[in-house]
């Protein structure tokens, strides 16, 4: 699946929450249209790794760098670069004052200066393609939540970008809707998105992704194949973590 | 209690300056609070500190303070705040463009204090946005100032609004100080000049004036009331 060189490294990166070091000299490359889920306990870092990607959470030594150029400070390059890097959350974040036609056309209008009547177009595209399209015209806390996250996925993918980051998609719906989002996520992976995944969902870490991480306590413990990670973990802490979540 | 229809014209008087000068302080308020509440969640950390040390001044100083720096520093300073004679304004507010400055000191110095409230109002309002609204806004490459027209301030005014209109029924009622920093026939001026000057009983007076303030702050609280009446249907 790799080609190239990768789409996002990060090398040496440190970040703490006061006393807490959440990443503990984490390095780790991204191949273009690879797709990495990283697992952990919850505690172990991974959503600051992920939010870290888009500078959401500022580090605090090492570098990060996307697409070959480091991770712009503050200003117009940190907007431009978090344009070309989906990002999808677990409470799914969905404007609540706008319809969900609007929550998918906003970015494309207003950052990429699309035409409204071209971005409305694309966006239903990508809201039949979610499977929501009949819901174009809701406001989001009309949607059930599987529909409201898969919203969020096309608001994500109309700006077009080089890649995704979920941060625990799946983890705030109840247990039917799992399935539907997992699916559009899935789809995705098959057509080649670079896809940075924390979440809990063994299945699909075992099925979509091409390397699965291990995190714990803030560092970066096993970084494998998933047949590989799950049949053979190599470390003591992610037998310990695979033995908790697979006995139930 | 004959004051009171002898001396209508003079309630009356005093009514509509003080309505002039709230509607000019309201405005200037809201215009210059919402700068600073902008400067104050601003990302640049030099801003933040221009609009927090604002707040820190002019909320935590007495409003008789600000109004004795605006109507003697002013002068002190060389300046009878003429900027604030705009045209066609002025011909609107009368007041504003006559040569005795203590309209437009008492208007500068309402404005500067409000506004430390209107600010705090405002902010409060964009507390109330869950995080996550604008965190979505930066990931999809919105800047900072997209973030709050699009996505931040539409959802904000909701929770701002009723702090809002406290701030500014306080303001009508702080307006009264103006009375006694030299602007002549206000309310407040209205009380001292009739007890003091025309020798009439104070009580009767004071109904007069209070009336005055009520036809200005009832209808607004009760205006309050509706909107956040509405806003509870509305979720």
């Amino acid at each position: 699946m790799t080609t190239g060189e990768p789409l996002i490294v990060l090398d040496a990166v440190n970040k703490y929450f006061g006393p807490l070091h959440v990443l503990d000299d984490v390095s780790l490359s991204v191949g273009r249209g690879e797709v990495v889920v990283v697992i952990g306990p919850s505690g172990s870092g991974k959503s600051t790794l992920c939010r870290a990607i888009n500078r959401l959470e500022p580090i605090n030594s090492g570098t990060i760098t996307f697409d070959g150029q480091p991770l712009p400070a503050e200003g117009k390059d940190l907007a431009r670069l978090r344009s070309e890097v989906g990002m999808v959350f677990q409470s799914f974040n969905l404007f609540a004052h706008k319809t969900i036609l609007e929550n998918v056309t906003l970015g494309p209008i207003k950052v990429r200066k699309e035409k409204p009547a071209a971005a409305r177009e694309r966006g239903l595209a990508l809201l039949d393609r979610v499977g929501i399209a009949n819901q174009a015209d809701k406001f989001p806390a009309q949607l059930s939540g599987g529909q409201q996250q898969r919203a969020a996925i096309a608001r994500a993918l109309a700006m077009q970008p080089k890649a995704m980051l979920f941060d625990e998609p799946t983890s705030a719906l109840d247990p039917e809707m799992v399935g539907e989002v997992l699916d559009v996520m899935t789809s995705l992976a098959r057509e080649g998105m670079t896809m940075v995944v924390v979440t809990h969902e063994m299945g699909f870490a075992r099925h979509a992704a091409n390397r699965v991480i291990f995190m714990a306590d803030g560092q970066l413990v096993e970084d494998a194949p998933p047949a590989e990670f799950f049949a053979n973990p190599r470390s003591e802490r992610a037998r310990d973590f695979l033995s908790k979540i697979l006995t139930h | 209690m004959g004051v009171l229809i002898d001396k209508f014209d003079v309630f009356a008087g005093g009514f509509w300056l003080t309505l002039q000068i709230c509607v000019l302080a309201a405005i200037g308020a809201l215009i210059l609070g919402a700068i600073v509440a902008v400067l104050r969640i601003s990302p640049v950390p030099p801003l933040r500190a221009v609009g927090t040390g604002y707040v820190n001044v002019f909320r935590n100083m007495p409003l008789t303070v600000v109004m004795f720096f605006a109507a003697f520093g002013l002068p002190a300073l060389g300046s009878n705040a003429d900027f604030l004679r705009i045209p066609v304004i002025d011909s609107l507010f009368t007041r504003l463009g006559t040569d005795l400055p203590y309209f437009r000191f008492a208007l500068i110095a309402l404005v500067l204090y409000t506004a430390a409230f209107v600010c705090e109002a405002l902010r409060s309002g964009v507390n109330a946005v869950p995080a996550g609204q604008a965190e979505a806004a930066r990931s999809l490459g919105l800047t900072f100032g997209q973030n709050l027209r699009y996505v931040v301030l539409p959802q904000s005014w909701k929770a701002s609004i009723v702090p809002l209109g406290s701030v500014i029924i306080a303001m009508i009622k702080n307006s009264a100080l103006a009375g006694f920093f030299g602007v002549v026939g206000d309310l407040s001026a209205t009380a001292d000049q009739l007890t003091g000057a025309e020798g009439y009983a104070f009580i009767p007076v004071a109904i007069g004036i209070s009336i005055g303030y009520l036809i200005m702050t009832v209808p607004l609280g009760a205006l309050l009331d509706r909107i956040e009446k509405r806003q509870a249907v509305a979720r």
